[in-house]
């Protein structure tokens, strides 16, 4: 027997077994009615569907590499992590390479934008600060927690990159609620946010608030930025019921919609298959999120549980906001649909989240004991 | 136990608050679906809409112009495909002088083009792609192609030009188009003709190219195409292909035109030519003529001054709109009428002392001594003043009117030209409307007496005069007078007579016709005013020559030409008609400040005739008849023939 030559199967199954099925069926779903998506959308930019079928080899390989390590060692890595990211950011405000009025990379021979990485560093070091102080939760850990998040926020914002800044900040304060920020804090956080708003709308210039008000009502500048979400917004309600057809989409073939294969590909999709395409969609995302909240509330340690949830509700923010932003109901910012957008940051960003998911799901056992 | 209670605890807070982000998950996606049923379901029809509106595009194709072309087949309008360079001002970067500085140094653009760009611009919308250039050449075209993207808002557009190949002659005839102005276009809005436009950049402005307009113009096809958001054409969804507008065939001989062009030379004045058989308008001379090609492109401001400030005034439609006294050439319907209403018998004479005279004014005759004892037959041979003062007073201003009126003196041809004058003939109903003190509404006996030879209040213009030389000598039955004969289908070229028919039939009596005839005849032989100019000739043409007073002479004064600024000379008119026995032409002329009709204008009418009927040119008219014509054109004052 132990002279038997293993079976190719047989040396690659220990490895897969790092994976969890149920969450790599959905995901697996998504990218594949991704792909048949973008084959539409890419008809006319030659060379899309390949290089997205390289990125989703990369972020397969990052996603392995990420459910091969364990929470403990991810543990060991938030800190330095997240002194690293802000680092970057400070290094970017600093000497930053500006590019469509935007100072956001930094060039290190290789241009790199650290707010990507702010994305899963923000929880990770969140969930490390509140696991650290476990068992004391006061009112000015939360504060300190806030103070976390709001110094790479405010550096993101001020790049000036709203739709980053929005999921960072989004990560963060899931965290803080996941672990338990009482609601009496919730309320007065709201209310104080609400209150101040107008005293910062006098504060602003008259272009800022304009760009604003394009913000929330994109009909007012139609030849401009609102031009894309007026024909991504005729684009979803041509499509109907069960849509035009696969290839058959005429605002998306006929370059009315932009970044086509990017941010808006939702609206080539719902275009081509309707009311039906988006339900099994939204299904889809919805099963993503159940297997991530599920890995959540069986996670061992506070920190794993953080992690978890945050990471999950982190995909579901990117879900809900980029199909909100397309059918018209939320405003224009930089935020790709995941696993479905042409790009390999984001999916090399989604696959290290999943990865961590899987790696947490893994582990629920060997730690609790 | 405690640390494990403390887990439990945590645990119950960290599952509430998964709860929590749950319900969030649910409450949002359950917003985006409410989002998708009410664009994707309530609103799907409007939106599905929105998308075809984007997709599709409607390209209008214009349709081709008609072709105009004379009676024998000749075209004196047509189209030809040239490149432009055209600029849309609103999609230009820099400040259009300078743009077109900088084309200067790519395409040749003259002084002139940059004058009439600018009348176009002032008369455009911003929008609109307008011409700076027109005809490229082909070595143009490749330079500025290479150069193009140097030049956003500027591009080359093949477009169809009308062209009128005989340039001046008939121009005010066949008219000209010009660019659709704002006017033009508020004017196509108010009709149910607008769709029809679409596409179309031109319209016609004058003549026959502005009264045929819904002829000339065709049917708009349109294609449907499906179009990128940036308006690139990807596909042909539908084509309804364009009708040609329809080919006008003019009733117009277009060599005679010429001839009679060519004999009025630099003299300005009028002349029609009619066919009495049928109303055909043969000749339509207006002199001095302008350049109907020089409107298609739109005409420079400078250019347009010099034609509209001429004082020869090139721009007026004479024969249409010139009204002038008739002078002699009213004497044979005169002496009809006298027939007719039985105020003179053609043997009844008079003996001319050289005036008349009603109560103590005296009216002259052109020949001091007079005529001597004069009938009907002689007072229109030799033109007798006096004659036609006394049948005047005896017929009386409106009996004149009544009989006159039906001849189309005073009253709308209705040819097929727009603004028509309707000119004067005058009446004691006529006096008492057109002015308002009592003392001017009355109708004095005296201003009865110089209606006999054409003169007083009577006003026609040249057409006027021709058409009621036609409907005389054919034996009054009236034919609309008429430049279109027939319309051609530009596709089938199957033809359609639109030639109307007799109007209606004066009553007149044969033998009185016949006279008035013999003795327009005589005019032509030996003794009449005509005989000069119509000596030799190879058919038997009857005429009637005139000089109308442009200034008033007093009582006992001369007219002495030499004596009077040459825009208050006479004018000189002819009226003749040919063979005699069965006219096929009849025509009136009058030749502004020309002096004596038999010397000035009576030449012309041979040089005419000679075409018509003989298809003799001016240059081979034999010497003999040129030294004859001459002879009376030098010494016209000493001529014993008054006219």
């Amino acid at each position: 027997m132990s002279l038997h030559k293993p079976s190719v199967w047989q040396v690659i199954r220990p490895h897969l077994a790092v994976f969890d099925g149920a969450l790599s069926l959905i995901i697996f779903l998504i990218l594949c009615v991704g792909i048949v998506t973008l084959y539409s959308a890419g008809i006319g930019l030659p060379g899309r569907v390949e290089d997205q079928l390289r990125n989703i080899l990369i972020a397969f390989i990052v996603m392995w590499i990420a459910a091969n390590i364990s929470p403990q060692t991810l543990l060991r890595f938030a800190v330095p992590l997240y002194m690293l990211g802000v680092s970057l950011l400070v290094a970017v405000a600093l000497f930053g390479v500006v590019k469509k009025g935007a100072r956001r990379w930094i060039n290190f021979g290789m241009v790199v934008q650290p707010s990507e990485m702010m994305k899963i560093a923000m929880p990770l070091m969140l969930a490390w600060y509140f696991q650290k102080c476990e068992g004391m939760l006061r009112w000015h850990v939360y504060l300190v927690a806030l103070l976390l998040l709001a110094l790479p926020a405010a550096l993101i914002i001020r790049q000036p990159d709203l739709g980053t800044a929005l999921l960072v900040l989004a990560a963060g304060v899931y965290v803080i609620f996941l672990a338990g920020l009482s609601w009496k804090a919730i309320v007065a956080a709201v209310i104080a946010v609400g209150a101040s708003l107008p005293v910062i709308w006098n504060f602003l210039h008259d272009y800022q608030r304009q760009r604003i008000m394009m913000l929330i009502d994109p009909t007012s500048d139609p030849l401009g930025k609102g031009f894309h979400i007026i024909q991504s917004t005729i684009a979803v309600g041509s499509g109907g019921l069960t849509g035009k057809g696969w290839l058959k989409g005429t605002q998306a073939h006929l370059e009315f919609i932009p970044e086509r294969t990017t941010d808006f590909i939702f609206a080539v999709f719902s275009e081509e298959f309707g009311m039906v395409g988006n339900v099994v969609l939204m299904t889809l995302y919805l099963l993503l999120v159940i297997r991530g909240l599920m890995i959540a509330a069986n996670a061992p340690t506070l920190f794993t549980r953080l992690l978890a949830g945050s990471i999950t509700m982190i995909f579901f923010t990117y879900a809900f906001v980029n199909m909100g932003m397309v059918s018209g109901i939320l405003p224009v910012v930089g935020v790709p649909l995941p696993f479905m957008s042409y790009g390999g940051t984001a999916l090399v960003t989604l696959g290290l989240g999943a990865g961590i998911l899987m790696s947490i799901q893994r582990h629920r056992k060997l730690v609790q004991t | 136990m405690t640390e494990f209670k403390d887990i439990e605890r945590e645990l119950r807070l960290f599952r509430r608050r998964l709860f929590a982000v749950s319900a969030l998950v649910l409450l949002c996606f359950g917003l985006l679906l409410s989002r998708f049923i009410w664009l994707q379901m309530v609103r799907y029809e409007a939106y599905a809409a929105k998308a075809e509106d984007n997709r599709i595009s409607v390209v209008p194709i214009a349709p081709n112009r008609g072709l105009i072309l004379d009676r024998n087949g000749v075209v004196l309008a047509r189209n030809y495909s040239a490149y432009t360079l055209e600029i849309t001002p609103s999609k230009i970067q820099v400040p259009l002088d300078e743009l077109i500085d900088q084309l200067g140094t790519v395409v040749d653009i003259q002084l002139k083009d940059r004058r009439r760009f600018k009348k176009l611009l002032e008369e455009s919308k911003q929008f609109e792609s307008l011409p700076v250039r027109t005809r490229l050449t082909d070595d143009e075209v490749a330079r500025f192609t290479a150069q193009r993207y140097r030049f956003p808002g500027v591009d080359i557009q093949a477009r169809l030009f009308r062209q009128y190949p005989f340039g001046k002659t008939a121009a005010h005839a066949i008219g000209y188009i010009g660019r659709i102005s704002q006017s033009d276009a508020d004017k196509i809005d108010n009709t149910d003709d607008a769709a029809n436009y679409n596409g179309t950049d031109y319209i016609g402005k004058a003549g026959l190219e502005k009264s045929y307009e819904s002829q000339l113009h065709g049917t708009t096809g349109y294609e449907e195409v499906e179009i990128t958001a940036s308006g690139r054409a990807v596909r042909t969804l539908s084509h309804t292909p364009s009708v040609p507008g329809k080919n006008l065939i003019l009733s117009i001989d277009i060599e005679l035109q010429k001839v009679i062009e060519e004999a009025f030379g630099d003299r300005k004045g009028a002349l029609i030519a009619i066919e009495p058989s049928t109303g055909d308008i043969l000749a339509y001379v207006s002199m001095p003529s302008f350049d109907p090609n020089s409107f298609v492109d739109g005409i420079d401001q400078q250019s347009w001054d010099e034609l509209n400030n001429s004082p020869d005034r090139p721009l007026v439609n004479r024969p249409l709109s010139g009204t002038y006294p008739p002078g002699s050439t009213y004497k044979p319907f005169m002496a009809l009428g006298a027939l007719e209403l039985g105020k003179r018998r053609p043997e009844d004479a008079i003996v001319d002392h050289g005036f008349f005279m009603l109560g103590n004014h005296k009216f002259r005759d052109d020949k001091p001594d007079g005529h001597g004892i004069v009938n009907m037959f002689k007072s229109i041979v030799v033109s007798c003043d006096t004659y036609y003062y006394q049948l005047a007073n005896d017929m009386g201003v409106d009996a004149i009117h009544d009989f006159m009126k039906p001849f189309g003196f005073g009253q709308l041809t209705g040819i097929d030209l727009e603004n028509e004058r309707r000119g004067l003939l005058p009446s004691t109903a006529w006096k008492h409307a057109a002015y308002s003190k009592p003392e001017q509404q009355k109708w004095y006996a005296g201003e009865t007496i110089s209606l006999g030879i054409g003169q007083g209040y009577n006003s026609f213009t040249p057409l006027q005069m021709a058409h009621a030389l036609a409907t005389l000598v054919n034996n009054g039955i009236v034919m609309k007078p008429h430049l279109v004969k027939l319309l051609e289908d530009g596709l089938t070229h199957q033809r359609t007579m639109i030639v109307p028919k007799e109007s209606y039939r004066i009553p007149l009596k044969q033998e009185n016709i016949d006279f008035v005839k013999s003795a327009m005849v005589g005019v032509n032989r030996p003794g009449g005013t005509g005989a000069a100019a119509f000596a030799g000739a190879g058919y038997v043409a009857g005429g009637k020559s005139g000089t109308a007073q442009v200034a008033t002479i007093k009582q006992n004064e001369k007219y002495d030409a030499k004596h009077v600024a040459e825009n208050l000379r006479d004018n000189a008119l002819f009226t003749a008609f040919a063979p005699a026995d069965h006219p096929t032409i009849a025509l009136a002329v009058i030749v502004e400040n020309g002096g004596w009709g038999a010397s000035a204008a009576a030449p012309i009418a041979r040089k005419a005739l000679d075409y018509y009927l003989l298809k003799k040119r001016p240059g081979e008219v034999t010497k003999a008849d040129a030294a004859k014509v001459d002879a009376v054109t030098v010494d016209p004052v000493t001529g014993n023939t008054s006219d």
